[in-house]
């Protein structure tokens, strides 16, 4: 692994990465088995299931730097995993809403 | 609509992918890596979470203040070379022979301020815009205005978008040059006939039909004034003080000035979020300005 140290991965983007890669890669096999079509929705603009897909990923990513802008990343609770246990972020939280927004989006856009 | 949808077409995007994967995808994804940590060289990396992007977006902050403040001065710069270069291009292209030898000589004059490297142009404008031995300065100090880019910030940025529009106008001008070709003849017969003014030729016929290729040459302007960085770097460095200094300008400081690639890595990543989301709505309302009006043509 010393030849991608230069990449300086960790676990959490690592899981963010594999997780964002499945995501295409079911989005790939679904469009495959049912090939996309578009719709028009409340946006009043012909999308497909991809194009829902971006403007989720590019909302959520906006929802997190609001949240980290507007809102801070204080700890909401702590889990009692180890000696210290495991703090959650409020970040979190915004998670959350952007998962929520990315149903409403594959629904009404 | 039976249509036959054959997605193995897709394998031939492949070689593509790999090279984009090596150029863009895996840079990208190291940037990401280094936005959550901080690193003192020699590929030691410190976890930092969401340090750098707090930091970032509160104006309180070393960065966040500096990031707010060149994100205005990029925007207020954009704005303004948009604002001068779109008129002024459609005005060009307007003016510009339709038919004989001038087309050709014409077009070839526009372009080239295109062909001149960013680099080339800047050092043109430098040396140009000295009160000392360039032309420009020389002749505004000489008229008695008090003119030095290098100490006045006014100065600076009227020479950095003047210097845009020098280079850039062209672009929008023959964009528009080319959409003004596309209106056949018989609309002005037509325009003729109805003994329809000027005014009303350019805002019946030749403006909606200019319509896609503004679009385009906007959203073109845009992107390159918002990503801008050789040429204002050439000629003010992004001075006097930070009067110049544009959002790349600013992360090729904290990047490579100061090497702290953490901070550099979350400003990059907000940078990109902003320009993807421009392309994003520029790109839609390109693409559905045509859908909208086609039905229309089309039942014409």
């Amino acid at each position: 692994m010393d030849s991608l140290a230069w990449m300086a991965w960790t676990l959490p983007t690592a899981i963010f990465f594999v997780a964002l890669a499945c995501t295409l890669a079911v989005m790939t096999l679904l469009a495959a088995r049912y090939p996309e079509v578009e719709r028009v929705g409340v946006l009043r603009i012909p999308t497909t299931r991809g194009d829902r897909l971006f403007i989720s990923l590019i909302l959520a990513a906006v929802i997190h730097l609001a949240w980290i802008g507007l809102v801070g990343t204080d700890t909401i609770a702590t889990l009692p995993v180890g000696e210290e246990g495991y703090e959650i972020s409020s970040l979190w939280l915004a998670t959350v809403v952007s998962l929520a927004s990315a149903v409403a989006i594959f629904r009404i856009v | 609509m039976d249509k036959t949808i054959n997605n193995k077409a897709w394998f031939l995007v492949l070689p593509v992918f790999l090279l984009v994967a090596f150029s863009a995808i895996l840079p990208l994804m190291t940037v990401v890596n280094y936005s959550m940590q901080d690193t003192f060289g020699n590929n030691q990396f410190f976890w930092n979470g969401v340090g750098w992007f707090k930091e970032l977006l509160d104006p309180s902050t070393d960065l966040g203040g500096r990031f707010l403040a060149s994100l205005w001065r990029n925007l207020i710069f954009s704005a303004a070379i948009l604002a001068i270069e779109v008129p002024l291009g459609i005005v060009v292209a307007l003016a510009m022979p339709r038919q004989g030898w001038t087309v050709a000589f014409t077009l070839v004059v526009l372009a080239l301020p295109l062909l001149i490297p960013w680099n080339v142009v800047g050092t043109i404008w430098q040396i140009f815009g000295r009160p000392d031995i360039g032309l420009f300065g020389y002749v505004l100090n000489h008229i008695g205005l008090d003119y030095n880019y290098v100490s006045n910030e006014a100065d600076a940025w009227f020479t950095v978008i003047l210097m845009d529009v020098w280079h850039w106008t062209s672009l929008v001008a023959l964009l528009c040059y080319s959409g003004l070709k596309s209106i056949p003849d018989a609309y002005y017969q037509a325009a003729q006939i109805d003994g329809a003014s000027r005014w009303a030729v350019f805002k019946a016929i030749q403006l909606p039909k200019m319509h896609r290729v503004l679009l385009i040459a906007v959203l073109l302007r845009f992107m390159d004034s918002f990503m801008i960085y050789t040429e204002p770097f050439v000629v003010t460095g992004g001075g006097p003080g930070n009067s110049t200094t544009f959002i790349s300008i600013e992360l090729v400081k904290i990047a490579l000035g100061q090497f702290d690639l953490g901070k550099a890595a979350a400003l990059s990543l907000v940078y990109n979020l902003i320009i993807l989301i421009v392309c994003w709505v520029f790109y839609t309302i390109m693409t559905n300005a045509g859908a909208e009006r086609r039905p229309v043509e089309g039942g014409a």
